[in-house]
């Protein structure tokens, strides 16, 4: 690697809370040791300085406006791979739950009786607009498979992500099953990859890593049926995380 | 402004800001002597997180709005929680309470540090980023990178992770710290002595700059406590005691005709939030580890000067430190109550003719950048029917604005870099957070 030039990598932001982003700064010392076999140079929430040239870019959030797509765009024809960077930028994470309302409707709740005109926008996946090389899910992304996805991409062998569901991870860790105490989860219908984070610690699994390419989910209602929730109950609990997918799916 | 200046023109447009928490341009401009535009403007898409919970049910708003900003989710969440439970009328448990505390610390600790050394402390160094000093002051990165590597890993411990807590739910907490899980933590902390002092040597050199204006400061107090978890709202101008969910006789959100942004202010124009806001008006409270360091660094009450918002900081890392220590002695010398947890949605039995007192309630919290109150409008089947979120780095910006309006006449015989500087210094020592803050506001193209 030593007499091999530098990849460069770049972080951008789109619309977000920059969750994911902040995941690096845990990364402490194997951050360091990743600065040995490439150059950050953009990462606007922690430097100043910033370049227009790139290799490798990790883009986090949803694009929202005509002049985040276009940005995107930019950052794409230079780009030569393209991560789409947690679940905003994989997903559309939350942000996908705004399609519930119209433009109009939308400002009206957050901006009442303001004559302001605002360009809202409309939360897309990176995706949607531009061609994803690769996807690190998860909202938060966790480090673990950060780290591996990056390991792997860098070493040009790209990286797929788990197609299985969390509730293998779950039974790993050796967790007793939500439904079994009363609780709806979405384990059974997410992707993996998270190490079951969110049941490990006892709450449920809200779907933040979308939906697995192909989701057992008529074994999700038999589970749902047999503990006696009903389809209303299983479908807010998917738009949380996979409004765009659904509506994509919808849309043909 | 009208005061003619001796320079005549001046034109800085910093576009996407550095080192901040989201996306912002400060705007400086200055046309035949005379100071004709100086704010921070936010250009981050809005994304509509009250229309995002509007119909949603209270046991999953928490996990929404935690994805207003990942640096404050845990604010996000504590503030989302309590005002869930102000509405249905539900009352947590001493525990619950006291685990929420600690965790609100932890936030609290890491943020200030990630501030501090990763967004401040360059410009004090002369450097554009924590980058080069991984070569020049390899010690000093390591310390801040191993700090909050234990901040992040004690929240893993007590509430599964940092950003988006699992743990902490309306109602209480779903899987409580085992007694190692709180002697670890405790090691930790004690084993933090050192960096501490490093922390607070370093702010002995750092050479802030020289600027003054009286403001009017607001922020919770509480008679018994450092007010950060609870307490009532207070100014330092008024010096009333505002319920929580009566904050809106103090938070006055208004529109100003040159800005499509939502500012906020009380007696005066502006006011200020965060942790200078806090010292200011809390200093009495502080634990005498925290009197110490601000001894040590010779700050002194009340501070006027807005760059000082990261000693400040720095004292209040002293203080949520000792603090946090207080609250584990107290659950290894009680004991916990490990019955005392919830599961995060109702159970199946609990749904049978589920019903909640339907109402209004508020969530006012400290957060590291200053109060925030979440205010929920609930229906009897516990869907949310209305939100409001008040976000501190919102009621900052007209602070942020007047201050840099007395700060650029008073430095205008310096260079164009140098006034640059300083007034990104400024924004940046107000450690605004503009994912949270972009919830509400306005777009502005510059």
């Amino acid at each position: 690697m030593s007499d091999k030039k530098k990849v460069r990598i770049a972080f951008f932001d789109f619309a977000d809370c920059e969750g994911c982003q902040l995941q690096l700064t845990y990364l402490n010392l194997n951050f360091l040791g990743l600065l040995e076999h490439c150059e950050i140079v953009n990462f606007r929430e922690a430097m100043s300085e910033a370049s227009d040239e790139y290799d490798l870019v990790f883009v986090e959030g949803s694009i929202m406006r005509p002049h985040d797509e276009e940005r995107v765009k930019k950052i794409r024809s230079i780009a030569k791979i393209l991560v789409a960077y947690g679940a905003c930028a994989c997903t559309g994470g939350v942000n996908g739950l705004r399609r519930r309302f119209t433009d109009d409707e939308a400002k009206e709740i957050v901006y009442k009786d303001r004559p302001w005109t605002i360009e809202a926008g409309w939360p897309r996946p990176v995706h949607e607009v531009v061609k994803v090389d690769y996807y690190i899910h998860g909202c938060p992304t966790n480090n673990d498979e950060t780290v591996k996805a990056v390991k792997s991409i860098l070493l040009g062998k790209g990286y797929t992500p788990p197609d299985y569901s969390v509730c293998i991870e779950c039974k790993f860790k050796e967790n007793v099953c939500l439904f079994e105490k009363g609780q709806v989860c979405m384990g059974p219908v997410t992707r993996a990859g998270c190490g079951a984070w969110c049941t490990s610690s006892l709450n449920t699994c809200y779907g933040c890593r979308g939906l697995l390419s192909n989701p057992a989910e008529e074994g999700h209602m038999e589970i749902l049926a047999k503990h006696g929730y009903t389809i209303d109950t299983l479908k807010q609990k998917f738009d949380l995380y996979n409004m765009c997918r659904l509506e994509a799916e919808k849309n043909g | 402004m009208a005061d003619m200046l001796s320079k005549k023109e001046l034109n800085i447009n910093v576009e996407y800001l550095t080192r901040v928490e989201g996306h912002g341009n400060v705007v400086i401009n200055v046309k035949d002597g005379k100071l004709e535009k100086c704010h921070l403007e936010v250009i981050e898409a809005p994304r509509f997180f009250e229309a995002m919970v509007r119909g949603r049910s209270i046991f999953e708003v928490q996990h929404i709005t935690s994805r207003i900003c990942g640096i404050c989710s845990v604010g996000h969440c504590t503030a989302s929680v309590k005002a869930v439970e102000d509405a249905i009328q539900y009352k947590i448990s001493e525990q619950t309470k006291l685990l929420r505390k600690l965790l609100l610390h932890l936030e609290i600790l890491d943020s200030h540090i990630l501030h501090a050394y990763f967004l401040v402390a360059p410009d004090a160094l002369g450097v554009k980023s924590v980058v080069p000093l991984i070569k020049t002051h390899k010690d000093v990165v390591l310390r801040a990178l191993r700090m909050k590597k234990q901040y992040s890993d004690m929240c893993d411990i007590l509430a599964g992770r940092h950003t988006h807590p699992i743990s902490i739910c309306p109602r209480g907490w779903t899987k409580l710290p085992s007694r190692k899980d709180l002697e670890k933590m405790k090691e930790i902390f004690l084993s933090q002595v050192e960096d501490l002092k490093a922390t607070v040597d370093i702010f002995k050199t750092v050479k802030l700059p020289i600027f003054e204006r009286a403001t009017e400061y607001v922020a919770l107090t509480h008679p018994n406590e450092y007010a950060l978890y609870e307490g009532d709202l207070t100014s330092s101008d008024t010096k009333e005691l505002v319920k929580p969910r009566d904050y809106k006789k103090i938070i006055h959100e208004y529109h100003v005709a040159h800005s499509t942004a939502k500012h906020s202010k009380n007696a005066r124009s502006s006011y200020m939030v965060g942790a200078l806001a806090r010292i200011n008006i809390n200093f009495d409270k502080l634990n005498n580890e925290a009197k110490g360091v601000a001894d040590a660094l010779g700050f002194k009450v009340p501070c006027y000067n807005p760059y000082m918002n990261t000693v400040a900081q720095v004292i209040e890392v002293a203080h949520c430190t000792y603090d946090s220590l207080r609250i584990i002695d107290g659950f290894l010398s009680k004991g916990m109550d490990y019955n005392d947890v919830v599961t995060s949605w109702p159970t199946e039995k609990e749904l049978t003719n589920f019903k909640v007192n339907a109402g209004t309630g508020a969530g006012l919290v400290e957060v590291p950048r200053g109060v925030l109150a979440h205010e929920y409008t609930v229906d009897d089947k516990g869907i949310v029917r209305n939100a409001n979120c008040v976000i501190p780095t919102n009621q900052n910006l007209a602070n942020v604005d007047l201050d840099m309006q007395k700060l650029v006449p008073e430095f205008i015989d310096k260079s164009k870099e140098e006034i640059t500087l300083l007034a990104e210094m400024l924004v940046r020592a107000y450690d605004p957070c503009i994912s949270c803050s972009a919830h509400v506001l306005d777009v502005r193209f510059v």
